[in-house]
C-alpha cells in the first residue's frame, strides 16, 4: 500500500478511493458502490439462485424421505447416507463411473495432443483438419449420440463397414466392454476438438528460441517434446485434465441414447444411477444422497489435481 | 489499492428464497374429498398430460374439452392436453408432482397403476362419476376397472382397452410360399410355433425380418408377456409377492423367445431394429390402436395373439385417466372427467380407445370408428379380445422391477445363453424388491 500511495494517482472517481475509515463516504463513492454492485448483481444473484440455492438444496432433501406421488415429505436423519454404504447398485455404478473416467481421460487427452502436435506444423490443409476436428464440439450431444446409435447398431453403418473388408463386426452396444468402449469413444470425438484447439494454443506459445537452442545443442525431436514443450505446456494439461476429468463424471446423454445403462448394469454410471433413482424411481432423497456424494468426490479430485500441480506444472514449480 | 466494502446485506433475502422455494417444492397435497365442484372465484384453466402427439387425437379431445369449457363457463375458462413424449412419460409426471406443478388430470400407464393408485397421489372418481346425471357407471366392464380400484374407491377411469394382436404382411408371407395365418386361425391352428415357421420362412425369403413383438427392443420386457402368457407364464404371484420367472412355464416360454431368436431367425436379435408398418417385418404383435399406422403399401391382416401350450390368452393394453390431488382445483378437474368420459363423448372416443362400456363393445359401433378394421376383425380381436384379458405385468414397486429385470435379462440376449440360469439370477435379484 506504501508503494501504491507514491503512484500518481489517476484522474476520476477511482482517485478519491481509498477512503480512509477516518473519512466519512461520499456520495460520489456511494455511487461507485452503486455501479459496481449493480454490476456483478446479475452474476451473484444467478449464481445465488442457480448453484448456491440449489446445492443447499439438494443438501437439505438428502436428509429427508421424499416420496413425490404420496406427496410426503419426512426428515430421515442420515438414513440416505447410511443405504449409500450398503447400496451394491451405487458401488457397481461407481465402478463403471471409475472406468468412464479413466478410458476417456487417457484416450481424449492423448488423441487431442497428438491432434494439437500434429496440426501445429505449417502444411497445407492443416485449417481443414482442425475445422473438421473441432466441428463434433458444436454439434448437439443428443443429435451427435443419436448417429452414433445408429452407427452402432447390430446391422448398423461400422458392422457394413466392417463386413465389406470380410471382417465381422460385434453388436457393439450389447457387449459390456464393447459398449463402454463404444460410449467412451463417441464422448472422446465430441469433445477431443476442444481439448486439442486448447493444447494447439499452448503448443503455439511455446518459444521458439527455446527449441532452437535446444537443436543447437543436439537435442533430438523427442527429447525436445519431453523437455521443452511437454513442461511449458504443463499448465494447459492441468486444465484439459480437470476439465476432462469433471466432465466425465457427469456424462449422461450419451448413456441414456445408446445404451440406457447396460447391457445388465455396465454403463450405468454415477450420474445416470442418480438419474434413475430420482426420476425412475421416485427416490428423490435418496438421489440427492448420491448427488452430495458425486459434488464431494468432483471437489476431492479437483483438489488433488490441484494441489498436486507444484510437481508438475512448469509455472507452479 | 483496497476499498473498504460494506458487506451485501444479500445473504438474508437469499435465505429468505431459499426458504421460499424449498416449502413450495416440499408442501405435500392434502387428499381432497371430491364432491360437486364449488364454483371458484374466476374460472379456472384445467390442464391433461396426454402421451398421444396424434393431431386427430388431440383435435378430438380438444373439442370435447372447448364443449365443456363452453357449457361450464363459471368453472373453467379451458381445457388444455399437453402431450409429454411416451418414453419420458411417467418420469415428466413425476418430475412436475416434485416441482409442485401437478396437472389437473393426466393420462397413467397400466404397469404404473398400482403405484400411482396405492400412493394416495389420484383422487377417487367414484362418487363424482356416480352422482353425474346419465353417467351409468355400471355400464363400466368391471374387468376393466380392476386395475384401478382399491377398496370401493375408483382412482381412474380406463378410457382405453386396446388389444393386442398380430399384424401380419400378407404380401411377403405369401411371396415366400408360406401359409395365410387367417386360415391356420380358421383351422384353429393359429399358434406361436406355426406363427415362428412362418416368421422365419418368410425372414429368409425376403431377407427382411419375421415376427416382431413391437416396442420390447430389448429393453421394455414386459411386452414380452404377449408372447409367455401363451405360456400361461408370469413374472411374479398375484399378490405380487413370489418372482415365478424360474416357474417352469415361464423357463420354457423364454427358451421359446430365445430360440426362436438366435436358432430360428424368427425374431430380430438384440441390436436390430425392424418397423412392421414400414414393411420391414413379415409380423408384429402390438395393440390394434397402431393401425392408424398402416399405409397402404402393402397387404395386410390382423389376428388375434396365437395360441401357446397353455391356450390363448387375450392381452390388452389399458391407460387409465386421473385426477391428482395435489393439483389446484380437483373438484373441478374431476367433473370434466365425468363429462369428458360420459356414454356420448366415450362413443365419440371409440374412435380411437377401445371405450370400457358394454354398450359399446360391439363390432358395428366400432366399425363405424375404425374403418382401417373390418367387422370381423374387430370382432375376433377387439370385442373378443377384450373378454377374460389379462393386462401387462403390474406391480406396485413396477419402476424398479422393470429396471432390475432388464439388466438381469440382458444376460439372456445372447446366442449361448443359460436360459434358466439368468431367470435363476433374476428371480434371486428381485425377490427383495417384490417383498419391499
Amino acid at each position: 500500500m506504501a508503494a501504491a500511495a507514491s503512484v500518481p494517482v489517476p484522474r476520476g472517481p477511482a482517485a478519491e478511493s481509498p477512503v480512509s475509515k477516518a473519512t466519512p463516504v461520499s456520495k460520489a463513492v456511494r455511487r461507485d458502490w452503486a455501479v459496481g454492485y449493480t454490476m456483478v448483481a446479475p452474476v451473484v444473484l444467478g449464481a445465488l439462485a442457480f448453484v448456491v440455492l440449489p446445492l443447499g438444496m439438494v443438501v437439505w432433501y438428502s436428509l429427508h424421505e421424499w416420496n413425490v406421488l404420496a406427496g410426503t415429505f419426512t426428515f430421515a436423519g442420515t438414513a440416505n447416507y447410511e443405504r449409500l454404504l450398503a447400496d451394491p447398485g451405487l458401488a457397481d455404478s461407481l465402478l463403471a463411473s471409475l472406468w468412464f473416467s479413466i478410458g476417456l481421460v487417457v484416450l481424449n487427452i492423448t488423441l487431442a495432443l497428438l491432434l494439437a502436435v500434429l496440426l501445429d506444423q505449417k502444411l497445407p490443409g492443416t485449417t481443414t483438419f482442425r475445422t473438421f476436428f473441432f466441428s463434433p464440439v458444436v454439434v448437439s450431444l443428443v443429435a451427435w449420440t443419436i448417429v452414433w446409435s445408429f452407427l452402432l447398431q447390430a446391422d448398423g453403418g461400422i458392422n457394413g463397414f466392417l463386413s465389406t473388408l470380410g471382417l465381422e463386426g460385434p453388436n457393439w452396444l450389447r457387449h459390456e466392454t464393447t459398449a463402454m468402449l463404444s460410449v467412451i469413444v463417441v464422448q472422446v470425438f465430441k469433445n477431443v476438438g476442444l481439448n486439442m484447439i486448447l493444447f494447439l494454443a499452448a503448443l503455439q506459445g511455446v518459444p521458439v528460441e527455446l527449441q532452437e537452442a535446444a537443436r543447437l545443442d543436439g537435442a533430438g525431436a523427442w527429447r525436445r517434446f519431453r523437455s521443452i514443450t511437454l513442461p511449458m505446456i504443463s499448465p494447459t494439461i492441468l486444465l484439459v485434465s480437470i476439465i476432462t476429468i469433471v466432465g466425465s463424471l457427469e456424462v449422461f446423454a450419451q448413456i441414456d441414447v445408446l445404451t440406457g445403462g447396460g447391457p445388465g448394469n455396465s454403463t450405468t454410471v454415477l450420474v445416470y444411477y442418480l438419474y434413475q433413482q430420482a426420476f425412475r424411481f421416485n427416490e428423490f432423497g435418496y438421489a440427492s444422497a448420491i448427488a452430495v456424494l458425486l459434488f464431494v468426490i468432483v471437489l476431492v479430485l479437483t483438489l488433488l489435481q490441484w494441489q498436486s500441480r507444484k510437481r508438475w506444472v512448469f509455472h507452479e514449480v | 489499492m483496497h476499498t473498504p466494502i460494506r458487506r451485501p446485506r444479500a445473504a438474508a433475502a437469499a435465505a429468505a428464497l431459499a426458504t421460499a422455494l424449498t416449502l413450495t417444492a416440499c408442501s405435500a397435497g392434502e387428499p381432497a374429498a371430491l364432491g360437486d365442484p364449488e364454483t371458484p372465484s374466476e374460472p379456472v384453466e384445467l390442464r391433461m398430460t396426454v402421451w398421444t402427439a396424434d393431431e386427430n387425437h388431440l383435435a378430438l379431445f380438444q373439442e370435447i374439452g372447448d364443449a365443456y369449457a363452453e357449457e361450464n363457463p363459471e368453472l373453467v375458462s379451458g381445457v388444455t392436453f399437453e402431450t409429454v413424449p411416451f418414453e419420458d412419460y411417467t418420469t415428466t409426471l413425476t418430475t412436475q408432482l416434485a416441482g409442485g406443478n401437478p396437472p389437473d388430470l393426466a393420462w397413467v400407464l397400466e404397469s404404473y397403476a398400482p403405484e400411482f393408485v396405492s400412493s394416495g397421489a389420484l383422487a377417487d372418481l367414484r362418487p363424482v362419476l356416480e352422482s353425474a346425471e346419465g353417467y351409468d357407471v355400471d355400464d363400466l366392464v368391471p374387468s376393466t376397472l380392476e386395475l384401478w380400484q382399491d377398496g370401493d374407491g375408483l382412482y381412474a377411469y380406463p378410457f382405453s382397452n386396446s388389444p393386442f394382436g398380430v399384424f401380419v404382411n400378407t404380401d411377403q408371407i405369401s411371396a415366400a410360399g408360406q401359409e395365410n395365418p387367417a386360415d391356420l386361425v380358421a383351422s384353429g391352428e393359429w399358434t406361436f410355433d406355426a406363427a415362428r415357421d412362418i416368421a422365419a420362412a418368410t425372414a429368409e425369403d425376403s431377407g427382411k425380418q419375421g415376427l416382431v413383438v413391437r416396442d420390447f427392443d430389448y429393453q421394455l420386457w414386459e411386452n414380452l408377456s404377449t408372447v409367455w402368457d401363451g405360456w400361461g407364464a408370469a413374472p411374479w404371484s398375484e399378490d405380487g409377492t413370489q418372482c415365478t420367472f424360474t416357474d417352469p412355464e415361464m423357463v420354457e416360454a423364454m427358451q421359446w423367445i430365445h430360440d426362436a431368436t438366435f436358432d430360428d431367425g424368427a425374431m430380430p436379435g438384440p441390436g436390430t431394429t425392424a418397423d412392421f408398418f414400414a414393411g420391414d417385418a413379415a409380423m408384429t404383435i402390438t395393440q390394434i390402436s397402431r393401425a392408424s399406422a398402416l399405409d397402404g403399401s402393402f397387404e395386410w391382416d390382423l389376428l388375434p395373439l396365437p395360441a401357446g401350450p397353455a391356450g390363448q390368452q387375450n392381452v390388452i393394453g389399458q391407460a387409465g385417466i386421473g385426477v391428482f390431488t395435489q393439483g389446484e382445483n380437483p373438484d373441478v378437474a374431476a367433473d370434466f372427467l365425468a363429462s369428458f368420459t360420459s356414454p356420448a363423448n366415450a362413443e365419440k372416443l371409440a374412435t380411437y380407445f377401445p371405450p370400457p362400456r358394454a354398450s359399446l363393445l360391439d363390432a358395428g359401433t366400432l366399425s363405424a370408428a375404425n374403418p382401417l378394421l373390418s367387422e370381423e376383425q374387430l370382432q375376433t380381436v377387439v370385442v373378443d379380445g377384450i373378454e377374460g384379458a389379462v393386462t401387462k405385468p403390474v406391480h406396485q414397486n413396477f419402476a424398479k422391477l422393470s429396471e432390475t429385470v432388464r439388466a438381469q435379462l440382458d444376460a439372456m440376449w445372447t446366442e449361448d445363453a443359460d436360459v434358466a440360469a439368468v431367470l435363476d439370477e433374476t428371480c434371486a435379484v428381485i425377490q427383495p424388491l417384490l417383498e419391499e
